[in-house]
Protein backbone atom coordinates (compact mmCIF):
# COMPACT_ATOMS: atom_id res chain seq x y z
CA UNK A 1 0.00 0.00 0.00
CA UNK A 2 1.15 3.22 -0.70
CA UNK A 3 1.01 6.84 0.96
CA UNK A 4 2.01 10.27 -0.04
CA UNK A 5 1.58 13.28 2.01
CA UNK A 6 2.81 16.90 1.17
CA UNK A 7 4.18 18.34 3.82
CA UNK A 8 4.34 22.36 4.27
CA UNK A 9 6.94 23.99 5.76
CA UNK A 10 7.09 25.98 9.18
CA UNK A 11 3.24 24.67 9.59
CA UNK A 12 3.56 22.63 12.69
CA UNK A 13 0.25 22.46 13.49
CA UNK A 14 -0.11 19.63 11.19
CA UNK A 15 3.58 18.03 11.61
CA UNK A 16 2.89 14.24 12.81
CA UNK A 17 -0.14 13.84 10.80
CA UNK A 18 2.06 11.07 8.27
CA UNK A 19 3.19 9.73 11.01
CA UNK A 20 -0.34 9.88 12.70
CA UNK A 21 -1.91 7.92 9.47
CA UNK A 22 0.83 5.58 9.08
CA UNK A 23 0.65 4.85 13.16
CA UNK A 24 -3.02 3.82 12.25
CA UNK A 25 -2.79 1.70 8.61
CA UNK A 26 0.05 -0.70 10.58
CA UNK A 27 -2.06 -1.38 13.68
CA UNK A 28 -4.90 -2.45 11.57
CA UNK A 29 -2.39 -4.61 9.48
CA UNK A 30 -1.56 -6.34 12.87
CA UNK A 31 2.01 -5.30 12.37
CA UNK A 32 4.31 -6.11 15.45
CA UNK A 33 4.15 -2.71 18.01
CA UNK A 34 7.71 -2.70 18.25
CA UNK A 35 8.38 -2.30 14.67
CA UNK A 36 4.97 -0.14 14.85
CA UNK A 37 7.58 2.52 17.61
CA UNK A 38 10.69 2.24 15.13
CA UNK A 39 8.70 3.33 12.31
CA UNK A 40 6.59 6.31 13.71
CA UNK A 41 9.60 7.61 15.39
CA UNK A 42 11.32 7.71 12.35
CA UNK A 43 8.87 8.72 10.36
CA UNK A 44 8.01 11.70 12.73
CA UNK A 45 11.29 13.04 12.60
CA UNK A 46 11.38 12.97 8.75
CA UNK A 47 8.31 14.77 8.73
CA UNK A 48 9.81 17.45 11.01
CA UNK A 49 13.03 17.72 9.39
CA UNK A 50 10.94 19.14 6.48
CA UNK A 51 8.62 21.23 8.57
CA UNK A 52 11.54 22.86 10.38
CA UNK A 53 13.79 23.28 7.74
CA UNK A 54 12.71 23.13 3.90
CA UNK A 55 9.82 25.16 2.07
CA UNK A 56 7.98 22.57 1.78
CA UNK A 57 8.59 18.71 0.80
CA UNK A 58 7.06 14.80 0.30
CA UNK A 59 6.55 11.77 1.96
CA UNK A 60 6.13 8.63 0.71
CA UNK A 61 5.56 5.96 2.54
CA UNK A 62 5.28 1.97 0.98
CA UNK A 63 3.71 -0.36 3.00
CA UNK A 64 5.06 -3.72 1.73
CA UNK A 65 4.77 -7.22 2.96
CA UNK A 66 8.46 -7.75 4.28
CA UNK A 67 8.97 -4.01 4.71
CA UNK A 68 8.00 -0.50 5.04
CA UNK A 69 9.89 1.98 2.58
CA UNK A 70 9.49 5.97 3.71
CA UNK A 71 11.14 8.50 0.64
CA UNK A 72 11.34 12.23 1.94
CA UNK A 73 12.01 14.90 -0.86
CA UNK A 74 12.41 17.99 0.27
CA UNK A 75 12.94 21.12 -1.37
CA UNK A 76 15.14 23.43 1.44
CA UNK A 77 18.35 24.69 2.29
CA UNK A 78 19.84 21.32 2.11
CA UNK A 79 22.56 19.43 4.56
CA UNK A 80 26.01 20.74 4.12
CA UNK A 81 27.85 18.09 5.56
CA UNK A 82 25.85 15.39 5.89
CA UNK A 83 27.82 13.57 8.35
CA UNK A 84 27.88 16.59 10.60
CA UNK A 85 24.28 16.19 11.10
CA UNK A 86 23.85 13.14 11.86
CA UNK A 87 26.59 13.69 15.25
CA UNK A 88 23.92 13.49 18.37
CA UNK A 89 23.27 17.29 19.38
CA UNK A 90 24.73 19.14 16.20
CA UNK A 91 21.15 21.15 15.01
CA UNK A 92 20.89 24.42 12.65
CA UNK A 93 17.18 24.47 13.75
CA UNK A 94 16.00 28.18 14.52
CA UNK A 95 15.44 29.89 17.63
CA UNK A 96 11.72 29.58 17.84
CA UNK A 97 11.97 25.89 16.58
CA UNK A 98 14.03 25.24 19.82
CA UNK A 99 11.58 27.01 21.88
CA UNK A 100 9.16 24.55 21.10
CA UNK A 101 11.41 21.66 21.84
CA UNK A 102 12.54 20.84 18.51
CA UNK A 103 16.03 21.19 17.21
CA UNK A 104 17.78 19.09 19.75
CA UNK A 105 20.12 17.95 17.40
CA UNK A 106 18.20 14.39 17.89
CA UNK A 107 16.38 13.57 15.25
CA UNK A 108 18.69 12.09 12.77
CA UNK A 109 20.13 10.24 15.43
CA UNK A 110 16.65 8.97 16.45
CA UNK A 111 16.05 8.25 12.47
CA UNK A 112 19.41 6.17 12.14
CA UNK A 113 18.95 4.00 15.57
CA UNK A 114 15.25 3.19 14.08
CA UNK A 115 16.05 2.47 10.61
CA UNK A 116 17.42 -0.61 9.16
CA UNK A 117 18.50 1.26 6.27
CA UNK A 118 18.50 5.12 6.12
CA UNK A 119 20.42 6.89 3.21
CA UNK A 120 20.76 10.87 2.62
CA UNK A 121 21.34 12.69 -0.26
CA UNK A 122 21.66 16.58 -0.02
CA UNK A 123 21.85 19.67 -2.25
CA UNK A 124 23.30 22.48 -0.60
CA UNK A 125 20.56 25.20 -2.08
CA UNK A 126 18.37 22.35 -3.69
CA UNK A 127 16.95 19.88 -1.01
CA UNK A 128 17.50 16.99 0.71
CA UNK A 129 16.30 13.29 -0.16
CA UNK A 130 16.08 10.62 2.57
CA UNK A 131 15.40 7.26 1.73
CA UNK A 132 14.29 4.77 5.35
CA UNK A 133 13.94 1.10 5.51
CA UNK A 134 12.37 -0.45 8.17
CA UNK A 135 11.70 -4.93 8.13
CA UNK A 136 9.27 -6.19 8.82
CA UNK B 1 -0.77 3.35 40.02
CA UNK B 2 -3.77 4.10 38.73
CA UNK B 3 -3.94 7.53 36.64
CA UNK B 4 -6.82 8.64 39.05
CA UNK B 5 -5.10 7.75 42.38
CA UNK B 6 -1.99 10.13 41.01
CA UNK B 7 -4.40 12.40 40.38
CA UNK B 8 -6.00 12.90 43.54
CA UNK B 9 -2.80 12.44 45.68
CA UNK B 10 -1.00 14.67 43.20
CA UNK B 11 -3.75 17.42 43.35
CA UNK B 12 -3.55 17.57 39.50
CA UNK B 13 -5.92 19.61 38.02
CA UNK B 14 -7.94 17.82 35.04
CA UNK B 15 -7.88 19.97 31.88
CA UNK B 16 -10.02 17.39 30.27
CA UNK B 17 -11.49 14.19 30.22
CA UNK B 18 -9.00 11.74 31.15
CA UNK B 19 -8.95 7.89 30.81
CA UNK B 20 -8.18 7.72 34.84
CA UNK B 21 -8.13 4.14 35.10
CA UNK B 22 -5.15 3.49 32.58
CA UNK B 23 -2.10 2.65 35.07
CA UNK B 24 1.05 4.28 35.01
CA UNK B 25 4.58 2.76 36.15
CA UNK B 26 7.08 5.28 35.51
CA UNK B 27 7.07 8.57 33.96
CA UNK B 28 9.35 10.51 31.30
CA UNK B 29 10.24 14.30 32.10
CA UNK B 30 11.99 16.35 29.24
CA UNK B 31 11.01 19.34 27.19
CA UNK B 32 13.18 17.90 24.42
CA UNK B 33 10.29 16.50 21.88
CA UNK B 34 13.45 14.37 19.95
CA UNK B 35 14.15 12.97 23.33
CA UNK B 36 10.86 11.83 24.04
CA UNK B 37 10.27 10.30 20.81
CA UNK B 38 13.15 8.61 21.13
CA UNK B 39 13.28 7.66 24.87
CA UNK B 40 9.89 7.83 26.28
CA UNK B 41 7.96 4.49 26.32
CA UNK B 42 4.82 3.77 26.23
CA UNK B 43 2.34 4.14 29.26
CA UNK B 44 4.05 6.61 30.83
CA UNK B 45 3.23 9.59 32.29
CA UNK B 46 5.22 12.79 30.40
CA UNK B 47 5.68 15.64 31.99
CA UNK B 48 6.58 18.91 30.30
CA UNK B 49 6.38 22.55 29.97
CA UNK B 50 6.05 22.41 26.28
CA UNK B 51 2.12 23.29 25.93
CA UNK B 52 2.14 23.45 21.91
CA UNK B 53 -0.48 21.17 19.92
CA UNK B 54 2.77 18.83 19.01
CA UNK B 55 2.46 17.69 22.39
CA UNK B 56 -0.07 15.88 22.00
CA UNK B 57 0.55 14.85 19.17
CA UNK B 58 3.90 13.14 20.50
CA UNK B 59 2.01 11.19 23.36
CA UNK B 60 -0.86 9.96 21.34
CA UNK B 61 1.96 8.87 18.59
CA UNK B 62 4.24 7.06 21.83
CA UNK B 63 1.12 5.57 23.26
CA UNK B 64 1.45 8.17 25.96
CA UNK B 65 -1.56 8.35 28.35
CA UNK B 66 -1.18 11.59 29.64
CA UNK B 67 0.60 14.89 30.19
CA UNK B 68 1.61 17.18 33.21
CA UNK B 69 2.16 20.29 33.09
CA UNK B 70 4.42 21.87 35.19
CA UNK B 71 4.52 25.48 36.89
CA UNK B 72 0.81 25.69 36.27
CA UNK B 73 1.47 25.45 32.20
CA UNK B 74 -1.58 26.57 30.25
CA UNK B 75 -2.01 24.26 27.06
CA UNK B 76 -2.72 26.24 23.41
CA UNK B 77 -6.12 25.47 22.65
CA UNK B 78 -5.47 23.34 19.72
CA UNK B 79 -3.26 21.28 22.09
CA UNK B 80 -6.10 20.34 23.90
CA UNK B 81 -8.24 20.01 20.97
CA UNK B 82 -6.00 17.65 19.75
CA UNK B 83 -5.72 15.76 23.43
CA UNK B 84 -8.97 15.25 23.04
CA UNK B 85 -9.17 14.06 19.81
CA UNK B 86 -6.53 11.67 20.97
CA UNK B 87 -8.01 10.30 23.88
CA UNK B 88 -4.47 12.08 26.20
CA UNK B 89 -5.26 13.28 28.98
CA UNK B 90 -3.61 16.63 30.19
CA UNK B 91 -3.12 17.77 33.39
CA UNK B 92 -1.63 20.59 35.67
CA UNK B 93 0.49 20.69 38.66
CA UNK B 94 1.36 23.89 40.44
CA UNK B 95 4.81 22.50 41.05
CA UNK B 96 7.87 22.87 39.17
CA UNK B 97 9.35 19.64 37.61
CA UNK B 98 11.76 18.78 40.31
CA UNK B 99 9.26 18.61 42.95
CA UNK B 100 6.36 17.01 40.93
CA UNK B 101 8.93 14.10 39.69
CA UNK B 102 10.08 13.49 43.69
CA UNK B 103 6.57 13.29 44.51
CA UNK B 104 5.66 11.23 42.05
CA UNK B 105 8.56 8.75 42.31
CA UNK B 106 7.88 8.34 45.91
CA UNK B 107 3.80 8.16 45.40
CA UNK B 108 4.41 5.17 42.57
CA UNK B 109 7.83 3.61 43.88
CA UNK B 110 6.18 3.20 47.81
CA UNK B 111 2.86 2.21 46.32
CA UNK B 112 5.14 -0.98 44.30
Amino acid sequence: MEYLFEIEGANFSVAGNASSTIKRALKQRNVDPAKIKRIVVALFEAEINVVAHADHGTIRVLIEENQVQMFVKDYGPGIEDVDLAMSEGYSTASNSVREMGFGAGMGLPNIKRNADVFEIESIKGLGTNAHIIIYL
Amino acid sequence: MKLSEIIKKLDLVVLNAANEDEDIKSAYASDLLSDVMGNAEAEELWITMQTHKNVAAIASLKDIPAVVLINNGKPDVDMLEHANLENVAVLVTNLACYEFCAKLYNLINCEL
